[in-house]
């Protein structure tokens, strides 16, 4: 049997690599593509609960239909200010994006 | 080791990868294309969790919807990093450390916090089945407020993307 | 009897008169003040008939002063003592007052002559017929005034002035000792009174007490009456006019200390240390001014030193318990000194102003009158039989022997042969011989005026007969016996000399005679018959000459002891003052500069150094941390990680 430790090290594993990505990434749409990765990782961490806990409960899984509806729409709309970025721009690497600097 | 655990090992070994190669890629394209190999992956450690319909979901949402706007974006803006263009900013090293040290701390929690949960029995039933069951009785709400959510995000999308002064 | 209160009123009144009205009456001022005089005298004769009977009288006028518990008031006394110096305060001051008619004629200060003239009498008056110490002070202090007043008359005159100040600085001094002698009297007795002190006497209070109250009062005497050492004031006083030196300086003034050591008879009688030192002070004084007295060539200085002397004589009598004695030799004194000053004066006015013996001499032809009425004062002074010095002041001599004052008994015959010497001497030098000043005075030597004559005249009488008239025989003649009530306790101690053999008596006047006469012949040789021996002793003894002709310095020596070194020390004190105190205050001044140097440098540099550096700190905090504000998100995020982190540490570990 696969211990549900293994599971949460992995759900950890990938979110480790997604924050990694979503924080060096230059790309915009890499840093989005990071996120989902981290999206990802918190879905297989709520499933595996879900099946894992002794009463077995099914709203981890309500939880990460959720996640995924979220994370689609959140998509939709980021990637369509990456296109007004673009637009304005001419570039979507975020370290040139710093209008916000001091 | 089962059949179960070393699946469970190979599909796990395969995300992994496939993550890793979506951080690390220079070509944008590839990093989407890893990205699909990734969602693939979990999908399959959803089936080996007993949450079919949840992989169902997750490869027709994420690699079918997602995937596909990532790639057309990415095509809209395309700046295919050419040789010597830097593709991390300056902080991969730090951000190397502190993600190292957050799988560190969450591994640490995850092993002493659940060692060696084992899966309790399921009764039989079907999957799809309780989900619906659920999605309309209890979570009615969560479920109705998301397709505001939706609608908002589609129409939200289509005015940022849409041509500056156009009648789109 | 109460008609002696118009005795000092006259003369006061003579001054509110002259005083007041002065610039209007100027030159008839005599028509007040001399009928003034006039009148007190004859009010005096008045008085003193009543009292021949043995009457006396102590009246109250008028409640001075109640201080708590000491009551003071103006009050008089008629008692033998002060009616005798009533009489010759009157009488002389009287005759001084006719004579300045004429000697004063034209001077510019005429009506202020008089003016001090009468509140001299009055001072004087005052201080005779008090009938306590205090107004006796009073009277004391009033005519040291007048002596300043008076001896500075011609203030213009530097040398004037400078002498009024010192005789009234040196007086003072005496002043402290009287009024200290004063506070012991009061603070023993418990009133100033004479009746009540003198009844209070109690020989039981030890002679500690008695010693110090008398010789205080005599400290007071030595200044008034000029003995050593504080005498150093009269010669210098002869720059007043010679009026004033007749009557203040010879008669009347310096004979207040006599005066006042003869009324505290009772007082003294129970100190005999005192009356000890009172007899040696005066028989040192009336030598060594007698020595200096020798030397001196202005006439007036003669005469001033030989007043010192006589003075001298007084004491010793006092100092013997002869009060009554002292008191004659005081009376005859003041016939044939008051007279020596007048006729000096009168020489001085003939001369104008030339006042040095040495440019004078033969005057006798043109000033015959003064000329014989000198000689009778000199013969008087010198002690010679029967004028009136002689009685005087043989009894003193005598009371001195028998009373065993023996040094000052010797002294004294030393002093009589010295006085007969220098009178003589300076009687031969004035009046005989060949003129020796300049041709134009020599035409111009004249006689005085009747009103500068008959007073000349009036006193040479006087001095002739006054001794043999009131004072024969010694101690029993008529004054004696007028005031013999007053020195009742003396009389004790006296009472050896009373007692003693006629014929010792006899022996001593003859002794005393025969010096005085050794003294007029040595001086006839040295100036008639032998006029190069004064020069040629004079080389020989130049040392002892100079010190003679120079005073033997002691006015030198005061002024290098006291004034110099009092200017030095104010000058000292002054310069403490400008440096230390003014020293002070500017370097306060200077404290607060710097202070207030350091206060801005402490606001410059450190408060606002400080509100600076809290910009500053701000500024650079703001600077550090505006870093984080980078733009962009990725390091946001990383920051929010960090967080998270940070609280899953703390979470799983803490």
């Amino acid at each position: 049997m696969v211990p549900l430790s293994h599971y949460l090290i992995l759900s950890a594993l990938l979110f480790a690599i997604g924050m990694f990505g979503a924080l060096t990434r230059r790309n915009a749409i890499g840093v989005l593509m990071a996120l989902e990765l981290m999206f990802n990782a918190v879905n297989v961490s709520f499933v595996a609960f879900s099946r894992y806990l002794p009463q077995p409960l099914l709203q981890g899984q309500i939880f990460a239909i959720f996640v995924i509806t979220v994370a689609a729409a959140e998509a939709a709309v980021g990637l369509a200010i990456v296109l007004g970025l673009y637009r304005n721009f001419k570039t979507i690497n975020v370290d040139e994006i710093n209008l916000m600097k001091w | 080791m089962t059949v179960t655990q070393g699946v469970f090992f190979f599909m796990a070994a395969f995300t992994v990868g496939a993550s890793l190669l979506v951080v690390l890629a220079r070509n944008i394209v590839h990093c989407a294309i890893a990205l699909v190999f990734a969602f693939f992956g979990v999908a399959a450690l959803f089936v080996l969790l007993d949450a079919e319909f949840l992989a169902a979901v997750q490869v027709l949402l994420y690699v079918g919807g997602i995937t596909i706007l990532l790639l057309f974006a990415i095509m809209l803006t395309s700046r295919i990093s050419a040789r010597g263009v830097k593709i991390m900013n300056e902080q991969v090293g730090i951000s190397a450390v502190v993600a190292l040290a957050l799988f560190g701390l969450m591994a640490f929690a995850s092993l002493k916090g659940f060692p060696a949960l084992v899966p309790p029995q399921l009764a039989a039933s079907s999957n799809t089945a309780s989900l619906g069951r659920l999605l309309l009785t209890t979570y009615v709400l969560p479920f109705e407020v998301v397709s505001l959510l939706l609608l908002a995000a589609m129409v939200g999308a289509i005015i940022l993307a849409r041509r500056e002064g156009g009648k789109d | 009897m109460k008609l002696v209160a118009l005795v000092p009123l006259l003369p006061l009144i003579g001054v509110l008169i002259n005083g007041l009205f002065g610039a209007q009456i100027k030159d008839r001022a005599h028509l007040i003040a001399v009928p003034a005089a006039g009148l007190s005298c004859l009010a005096a004769f008045v008085v003193f008939f009543q009292t021949i009977g043995g009457a006396t009288l102590d009246w109250d006028v008028y409640s001075w002063l109640k201080v708590g518990d000491l009551k003071v008031s103006i009050g008089l006394l008629v008692d033998p003592l002060s009616t005798v110096m009533m009489l010759v305060v009157t009488f002389v001051g009287f005759l001084i007052h006719i004579y300045s008619i004429g000697y004063m004629h034209g001077d510019r200060g005429f009506a202020r002559f008089f003016t001090y003239l009468n509140l001299f009498m009055f001072s004087m008056l005052v201080l005779v017929l008090a009938n306590n110490y205090l107004l006796m002070f009073l009277g004391w202090e009033g005519v040291g005034l007048c002596s300043y007043l008076l001896i500075g008359f011609w203030y213009e005159k530097k040398s004037a002035a400078d002498a009024g100040k010192k005789a009234f600085v040196v007086n003072r001094i005496g002043d402290a000792g009287f009024m200290l002698g004063l506070f012991f009297i009061w603070s023993t007795f418990g009133s100033l009174k004479y009746t009540e002190v003198f009844a209070a006497i109690d020989p039981a209070l030890g002679a500690g007490i008695y010693t110090t109250i008398t010789l205080l009062l005599f400290v007071g005497a030595i200044g008034k009456s000029a003995q050593l050492p504080l005498y150093v004031w009269l010669p210098d006083a002869m720059e007043g006019p010679t009026p004033v030196s007749a009557l203040i300086h010879a008669a009347t003034m310096v004979t207040a200390g006599v005066y006042m050591v003869a009324r505290s008879s009772p007082l003294y009688n129970l100190a005999p240390f005192s009356l000890e030192v009172v007899a040696w002070v005066g028989a040192l004084t009336a030598v060594f001014s007698a020595t200096i007295a020798l030397v001196q060539n202005d006439i007036k200085k003669v005469v001033a030193y030989s007043t010192i002397s006589q003075l001298g004589y007084m004491f010793i009598g006092a100092g013997a318990g002869a009060y009554a004695s002292s008191v004659f030799h005081l009376a005859t004194h003041a016939f044939f000194k008051a007279l020596l000053f007048l006729g000096a004066g009168s020489v001085i006015h003939s001369l104008h102003g030339e006042q040095d013996i040495r440019k004078m001499g033969g005057l006798w032809k043109a000033m015959p009158i003064t000329a014989w009425t000198f000689l009778l004062a000199s013969l008087a002074n010198g002690g010679i039989f029967p004028l009136a010095g002689f009685w005087s002041k043989d009894e003193i001599l005598f009371n001195a022997f028998e009373r065993g004052l023996t040094i000052p008994w010797l002294l004294g015959l030393i002093g009589a042969f010295l006085t007969a010497f220098y009178m003589f001497r300076l009687f031969f030098q004035v009046f005989t011989g060949q003129f020796r000043g300049d041709a134009h005075t020599a035409h111009h030597l004249h006689e005085s005026p009747p009103n500068m004559a008959y007073p000349l005249l009036v006193l040479g009488f006087f001095s002739v007969i006054a001794g043999l008239l009131f004072g024969f025989p010694p101690d029993h003649g008529l004054y004696h016996r007028f005031v013999a009530p007053i020195f009742e306790a003396a009389h004790e101690s006296e009472g050896a000399a009373i007692h003693a053999a006629a014929s010792s008596e006899i022996a001593m006047a003859a002794l005393s005679l025969a010096i005085a006469l050794l003294g007029i012949g040595l001086a006839y040789l040295f100036y008639i018959k032998r006029p190069d021996l004064p020069s040629r002793l004079a080389d020989k003894a130049q040392g002892v000459y100079r010190l003679l002709l120079n005073k033997y310095w002691v006015d030198e020596l005061y002024q290098a002891i006291f004034v110099d070194f009092g200017k030095r020390f104010c000058r000292f004190l002054w310069g403490v003052d400008a440096r230390v105190v003014d020293g002070a205050v500017n370097g306060s001044s200077w404290l607060t500069m710097r202070l207030s140097a350091l206060s801005a440098w402490n606001d410059l540099k450190i408060v606002d150094g400080l509100v600076n550096a809290i910009a500053d700190l701000i500024q650079g905090g703001s600077v550090t941390l505006r870093r984080l504000q980078t733009g962009a998100i990725q390091n946001y995020i990383l920051a929010m990680t960090l967080g998270i982190l940070g609280i899953v540490v703390f979470y799983l570990f803490v």
